[in-house]
């Protein structure tokens, strides 16, 4: 009976021992087509690459960010690192309030954020990447009691016409977008100099003349999902409920048109015609390059 | 205690454990060494790591080096695309305006230096003789200081310049260079000027070993034994090593992810001295590599290089030199080296990554023409070749395995062998050598590096590095003891901090 009793509490202690294993196994993995990603291996690249800005605790509070109003002489960074442990994410092609799917940070990773010190991290390999995403997902318990939110269908992008870009137009105009990207889209409207972040950091409207790509991909298709799902965690809110996918293209169509230095078939055909031709012109303010890739 | 706190006590617990065990190899090898010891310079060269780097875009060291100054392929990439990481802090004009982009690093140690036999005075003899002693040296010491200061200028216009010291001040201009990247917005052309390191994969300007026997790439600088050897003082000196950095300029390119790589460079051919000492021409090195991901493996990189180049064997002479006896020294004219002659360094090179272990592979085959190989001038009027003079080839190969089982961690260990597959000089067994006639062997100038140490580095930031660094370095060489011709061997033992700021 004492055997029995002593082999009863060692396989218990065992089966108590083995379980944590086998629950941490089941949390720590993601799948990006045919790569699984283990957390195990992405504790190890985070602390290579990654604490230095997002911290430790994954807080967004490393060594880095010293918050506005830190040493004045110090660098700051203009943008306080991702809170993973908040588990809010700007780039996602999930809806507004949901969580990404394991390909949309997967995504983050490789083109980086831009207007932010988020490097691409194309140099990594597909597991490297693929292991960061899933020891990410630790940090915070939201990602065991939610899934991410269903995937935003996007349909085809309709011809490019002269009439889709002034419809575009009109919609920048109808639905305040220039309150805060500015009436030219230089993120200087008059709303700019008062909007904050979810952390109460004051944030920059994106500037579409400063340059080709958005925070979350350059392409037409991730330009549509970036204010079909909004950017969480900033105040660009989602538009899925405010506008059609035909007027979503439109606007599209238009904000490329923005883009004053980037070549895009959106842009020559606005300045194909008069109307785009002259706001074109007065938009490409001439000054010095400053090496800062941009024309100021 | 929470479940960081115990997990970074476990991980500090397990590094300790691990550096422990370079500490106690190094200490048993010190033990069983019992032979004597020599002196020799302290290592030369200096070696890269960048906190301004690491402070300009706030990450830490561990994310371009696998363990500072080794670059990580992320840390490759940002080398290759012109110190730039492609996001908002590029351009300089970003920057606080106080900021300067100065790193020093230094070392500091200490160190126990053999050679078995070292030719000294022999305190018996009553008419200059000499003898040959195992000598042993050991005590504290530091090395060079190196100032670098790199970045960018504005967008794809990047610099680097390295003033760097030897341990008794005397600066000297490692690095000079300024670089215009991603020429026509592409990653394929980008175009260096001035003097820096050629693009080896294996950076001996970011080597990881300091002894004075490993502190250089061997196979970066071998040059035969029979060369020179001072017979003919129309011979100017011949120096030469794919690890020093050569002055001229560099077409690079890569892909985006750094997985291609290419470079191509002409270069003035001096091996890296300013003012133009020795002749006119031109030397071209050329380097490509792929890589490729093998599953959860990791990257892995297998590339080729060569230099091509030639150096003179003699000098255009003053009109002073009324002796009728053509001396380089005293008479030639800088800059004018003529009867150039040929050599090439080629090889294939391999880096492969096991997870947390890597190892490079390297092959070396080289040959120098033999003018160069027996120190003669091209010229009969200067000199004649020695009977049966050939030029001298050899073969080398370089293994160099890293255990990182964290950042804060590296174990190395390397071995490098090189083996004369044609001497320039007759073969006369039996014989010692004899300048410009004869060679004892086939393994005459053969020669063996081993080396085995480690770093950890107690804490990692953006803004400082520091490392506890222990090595041991043994070298082999066959047949160049001074007086009796037996084999040379030298041993290296060092402890010390290095640190960066």
């Amino acid at each position: 009976m004492r055997k029995m009793n002593i082999s009863k509490c060692l396989v218990g202690i065992a089966v108590l021992l083995a379980a944590p294993l086998l629950v941490s196994a089941q949390q720590v993995e993601t799948h990006i087509g045919k790569v699984t990603g283990h957390a195990d291996t992405g504790r190890q690249l985070y602390f290579r690459y990654c604490w230095g800005c997002h911290g430790f605790h994954g807080t967004g509070t490393g060594e880095n960010w010293i918050p506005t109003g830190g040493f004045p002489d110090t660098p700051n960074l203009n943008i306080q690192p991702r809170n993973f442990v908040a588990a809010t994410f700007k780039c996602r092609s999930t809806p507004t309030g949901t969580l990404p799917t394991d390909q949309d940070l997967y995504n983050s990773l490789v083109r980086g954020l831009t207007m932010s010190n988020m490097p691409s991290w194309i140099t990594l390999t597909n597991q490297n990447r693929a292991d960061l995403v899933a020891f990410i997902k630790t940090f915070s318990d939201r990602w065991k009691t939610d899934k991410p939110g269903p995937e935003l269908s996007v349909p085809a992008e309709p011809a490019l016409t002269v009439q889709s870009i002034q419809h575009g137009k009109e919609l920048f105009t109808k639905l305040e977008c220039w309150k805060c990207h500015g009436p030219e889209g230089r993120g200087d409207g008059p709303s700019a100099s008062t909007l904050t972040d979810s952390n109460d950091e004051p944030i920059r409207p994106y500037n579409f003349a400063a340059g080709s790509r958005f925070k979350c991909g350059t392409t037409n298709h991730d330009l549509y999902k970036i204010f079909m799902t909004g950017l969480d965690g900033t105040p660009m809110p989602s538009f899925a409920d405010v506008i059609k996918p035909e007027d979503a293209w439109d606007l599209v169509h238009y904000l490329r048109t923005l883009q004053v230095y980037h070549k895009s078939p959106e842009l020559a055909l606005w300045e194909g015609t008069k109307e785009g031709a002259e706001i074109v012109k007065a938009q490409k303010v001439r000054g010095t390059p400053t090496g800062s890739g941009v024309n100021q | 205690m929470s479940h960081w706190d115990s997990t970074l006590m476990k991980r500090r617990m397990r590094y300790l454990a691990f550096s422990a065990l370079p500490v106690i190899l190094v200490l048993t090898i010190l033990l069983a060494d019992t032979r004597p010891v020599s002196a020799l310079p302290i290592p030369g060269g200096s070696v890269r790591a960048i906190p301004a780097f690491a402070r300009k875009y706030g990450m830490p060291c561990s994310s371009c080096h696998q363990a500072w100054p080794m670059l990580s392929p992320f840390g490759q990439a940002f080398k290759d695309n012109g110190y730039q990481l492609g996001n908002e802090r590029d351009a300089p004009i970003y920057q606080n305006p106080a900021y300067w982009p100065v790193t020093f690093r230094m070392t500091t140690f200490w160190h126990r230096e053999n050679e078995n036999r070292m030719q000294v005075d022999d305190p018996t003899s009553t008419t200059g003789g000499q003898m040959q002693a195992n000598v042993t040296t050991h005590g504290f010491d530091w090395s060079g200081l190196d100032f670098h200061t790199g970045g960018t200028l504005a967008k794809n216009v990047s610099f680097y310049v390295l003033p760097s010291s030897d341990n008794t001040g005397a600066f000297h201009f490692e690095t000079v260079f300024a670089r215009l990247d991603n020429l026509a917005g592409s990653s394929w052309f980008n175009v260096k000027l001035g003097k820096f390191e050629l693009d080896n994969l294996l950076s001996e300007k970011r080597i990881l070993t300091l002894t004075n026997v490993s502190g250089v790439y061997t196979n970066y600088h071998y040059q035969p034994a029979t060369e020179n050897n001072g017979l003919n003082p129309a011979f100017p000196l011949f120096t030469f090593g794919i690890g020093d950095n050569q002055v001229g300029l560099e077409l690079m390119g890569h892909s985006k992810d750094d997985r291609t790589r290419y470079s191509a460079s002409i270069l003035s051919s001096n091996d890296g001295s300013p003012g133009l000492p020795t002749n006119r021409t031109y030397d071209g090195y050329f380097t490509f590599s792929q890589a490729f991901q093998v599953g959860s493996l990791g990257l892995q990189r297998v590339g080729a290089f060569a230099y091509i180049g030639q150096a003179p064997t003699y000098f255009q002479f003053t009109e002073g030199n009324t002796s009728g006896v053509p001396d380089n020294a005293t008479y030639g004219v800088a800059g004018t080296g003529i009867g150039n002659e040929s050599f090439y360094r080629a090889g294939l090179i391999g880096q492969f990554y096991v997870k947390k272990y890597d190892l490079t592979a390297m092959y070396f085959h080289s040959s120098d023409n033999k003018y160069l190989a027996t120190g003669t001038p091209s010229n009969p009027a200067y000199g004649t070749l020695p009977v049966g003079a050939r030029n001298a080839t050899w073969n080398g190969a370089l293994f160099e395995s890293h255990y990182t089982p964290s950042p804060q961690l590296i174990l190395i260990q390397r071995v490098e062998l090189i083996r004369m597959s044609q001497q320039a000089l007759p073969i006369a067994p039996g014989t010692p050598y004899i300048p410009g006639v004869s060679v004892p062997s086939s393994s005459f100038g053969n020669e063996d590096v081993y080396t085995f140490g480690g770093r950890y580095y107690p804490f990692i930031s953006s803004r400082a590095g520091f490392a506890f660094h222990g090595e041991y370095a043994f070298s082999h060489q066959v047949g160049l003891s001074p007086i009796t011709g037996q084999n040379l061997d030298f041993s290296s033992l060092l402890f010390g901090f290095d640190f960066a700021f």
